[in-house]
């Protein structure tokens, strides 16, 4: 573990009380200033222009090769690559923290785009388990279905998926919003605690099962209701932010919003509200 | 974890045998101790097919005794003893390994559960699989090495199904390995991908109706537990929709026939499971990489939902 000391100059986050530590020893501590915003840059991005595009072949290469491809196309400035034949592979454009342009020709395999932060995306196929896993930002959309899992963690972002999805999409999601064009799985919002789903469709059984806090939409009928979730009242305010990101998710544009079913969590967790600690916000 | 494949060309017949090779090597990080497959060839449908082994691979990574081939060949002949004792009549004998034996037998009773239990009297004797196309084969390895070791690359027919395993709930051998037989019912067999949590409470009841389980592995019971509903008159499908309850824990199985084949997913949809479904072909898998295999191209494939059984014939 990192050593802890107290510092008497303070930084400007330190000064509006944003953290009262800083990390001593080999480990790297960077807090973002207003006023060093030129030196201030996210560890693995690189600056990229949109209008610079490329291809990448991964047929012959295998999940890493192509990904350290990829972060060397972003070294060069491409801002914006279109991947040709993934083929399934698992783990591709995993741990992506830049703004690109990113289009799959194809289906993925297990924990596509896991971990990114504020990549645009565009799968011209079908995901498989665990995809955009832990999104920090940015917009992932797939045209096919998708596989268990989906958007598992997720703590930010729009996760859009214009098919079907498998069982516990949103499990455990702490931010962001899913949107299902298609039907879901069994135990879709399995213990979610923040963010936002919406699924145009049907949805198995136990729905929303242990959810702490967040906010299901649902289109079609509803398998079960999982322990601790129940019906709340769509009120105006939720119909207009459902069309508003149905268009801007170019999905069910045409959709009913008003006839859609609202579920919320219905037990109040104690303390569950309370911030987290600056230091471990710092940390996120 | 385990991984899963099965296949099935509807209206025609393919190299099934390399096709089966090619999905389960692209799922070998799900496990390499044993591999099985479950083929079902282009025959006459005159004579039965008999796989059967009269001893184990005793290779690395086998959790088995070793013993003398000697021994082999002692079970082998009191095997042919008893086939001619029974009436049936050996029409064509391949010894593929020491351990590992293929005949083609002239039988003609349908009720394959006196035959069975005769040449399952001796110890260290497993059918491994009886039927008119089906054949089961597995061994320890990857698919790639039990294919070369069975020369099962040409075989040609309409389906097939087989698994990956790592080894959990039982030993590292060919009688724990997939795919499962349904005995004693002809041509039945069963892979499956989980783990079953009332294993034992089933395998206690169904031996008390006279089933047979010759291994300690969980995925026996699915195949036990199917024949034992169809000997009671219900359909394939109609079992596979009762294991759904009757079975607990978690699961993705596979089954296959003479004609068809079946796929069930637990009701927690918690075992992985990708499917393609064309007129002409469906392939499913544990993983999409399986699939990509023998269909390169972008396709179209989903998961199935938790609770699904399909069933498709050739």
């Amino acid at each position: 573990m990192a050593n802890l000391k107290n510092v008497t100059k303070k930084t400007k986050a330190q000064a509006m009380g944003m953290h009262s530590e800083v990390l001593t020893g080999r480990t790297q501590q960077k807090f973002f200033n207003p006023d060093e915003a030129e030196n201030f840059y996210y560890f693995g991005t690189y600056d990229v222009d949109f209008n610079k595009r490329t291809d990448l072949d991964v047929k012959n290469m295998t999940a890493a090769e192509a990904n350290k491809e990829l972060d060397n196309l972003m070294s060069q400035g491409y801002g914006t690559i279109v991947i040709k034949n993934p083929q399934g592979k698992h783990s591709l454009g995993v741990g992506i923290l830049n703004k690109l342009n990113l289009i799959f020709e194809g289906s993925l395999g297990y924990f596509g785009m896991g971990s990114s932060d504020g990549p645009i995306v565009r799968i011209n196929g079908r995901v498989g388990w665990s995809c955009a896993e832990n999104l920090m930002a940015g917009k992932v959309v797939i045209e096919k279905n998708a596989g268990s899992c989906f958007g598992a963690a997720i703590r930010g972002g729009d996760l859009i998926c214009k098919g079907s999805v498998g069982a516990r999409t949103g499990i455990d999601m702490k931010g962001g919003t899913i949107i299902i064009g298609g039907d879901a799985g069994a135990f879709t919002g399995f213990m979610m605690q923040r963010g936002r789903i919406i699924i145009l469709g049907d949805v198995g059984i136990n729905l929303g099962d242990s959810m702490y806090d967040g906010t299901i939409f649902v289109g079609g009928e509803i398998g079960s209701y999982g322990s601790d979730a129940v019906d709340s009242e769509l009120t105006q305010s939720d119909q207009n932010w459902l069309r508003r990101k149905l268009r801007v998710a170019e999905i069910g544009e045409n959709f009913d919003v008003s006839k859609m079913k609202k579920i919320v969590a219905g037990k109040k967790l104690w303390n569950y509200d309370n911030l987290e600690p600056a230091e471990k916000k710092g940390a996120i | 974890m385990c991984g899963i494949a099965g296949l099935i060309h509807r209206g025609k017949s393919s190299n099934v045998g390399h096709e089966l090779q090619g999905m389960l090597q692209a799922l070998k990080h799900r496990g390499e101790d044993s591999t099985g497959y479950a083929l079902y060839g282009d025959t006459d449908g005159k004579n039965f097919i008999m796989r059967f082994k009269v001893g184990e691979n005793v290779g690395e990574g086998s959790t088995s005794v070793a013993e003398d081939v000697s021994v082999y060949d002692e079970r082998k002949k009191i095997v042919d003893s008893y086939l001619a004792e029974m009436g049936a009549k050996i029409i064509k004998e391949e010894r593929i390994l020491p351990y590992s034996l293929r005949y083609e037998i002239e039988y003609n009773k349908k009720d394959l559960l006196e035959f069975s239990q005769k040449i399952e009297s001796i110890p260290g004797v497993e059918i491994l699989s009886m039927g008119k196309s089906l054949e089961v084969i597995k061994d320890l390895g990857n698919a790639k090495m039990v294919c070369d070791r069975y020369n099962l690359d040409k075989l040609v027919g309409t389906h097939a199904i087989g698994h990956a395993r790592m080894a959990t709930e039982s030993g590292v051998d060919i009688k724990s390995a997939h795919p499962f037989w349904g005995y004693p019912f002809s041509d039945v067999s069963v892979v499956h991908n989980g783990q079953l949590t009332n294993y034992w409470n089933n395998r206690r009841a169904l031996e008390n109706k006279g089933m047979r389980f010759m291994s300690e592995c969980d995925s026996e019971l699915i195949a036990v537990y199917l024949a034992e509903k169809m000997r009671d008159g219900a359909s394939l499908e109609e079992g596979m929709k009762e294991s759904l309850t009757g079975l607990d824990g978690v699961f993705t199985y596979f089954v296959a026939t003479k004609d068809s084949l079946g796929m069930a997913k637990d009701t927690m949809a918690a075992k992985p499971l990708v499917l393609y479904e064309s007129d002409d072909l469906v392939a499913m898998g544990s993983e999409e990489i399986a699939i990509r295999s023998i269909l390169p191209q972008e396709i179209d494939t989903y998961d199935p939902f938790d609770g699904e059984v399909k069933v498709w014939q050739i």
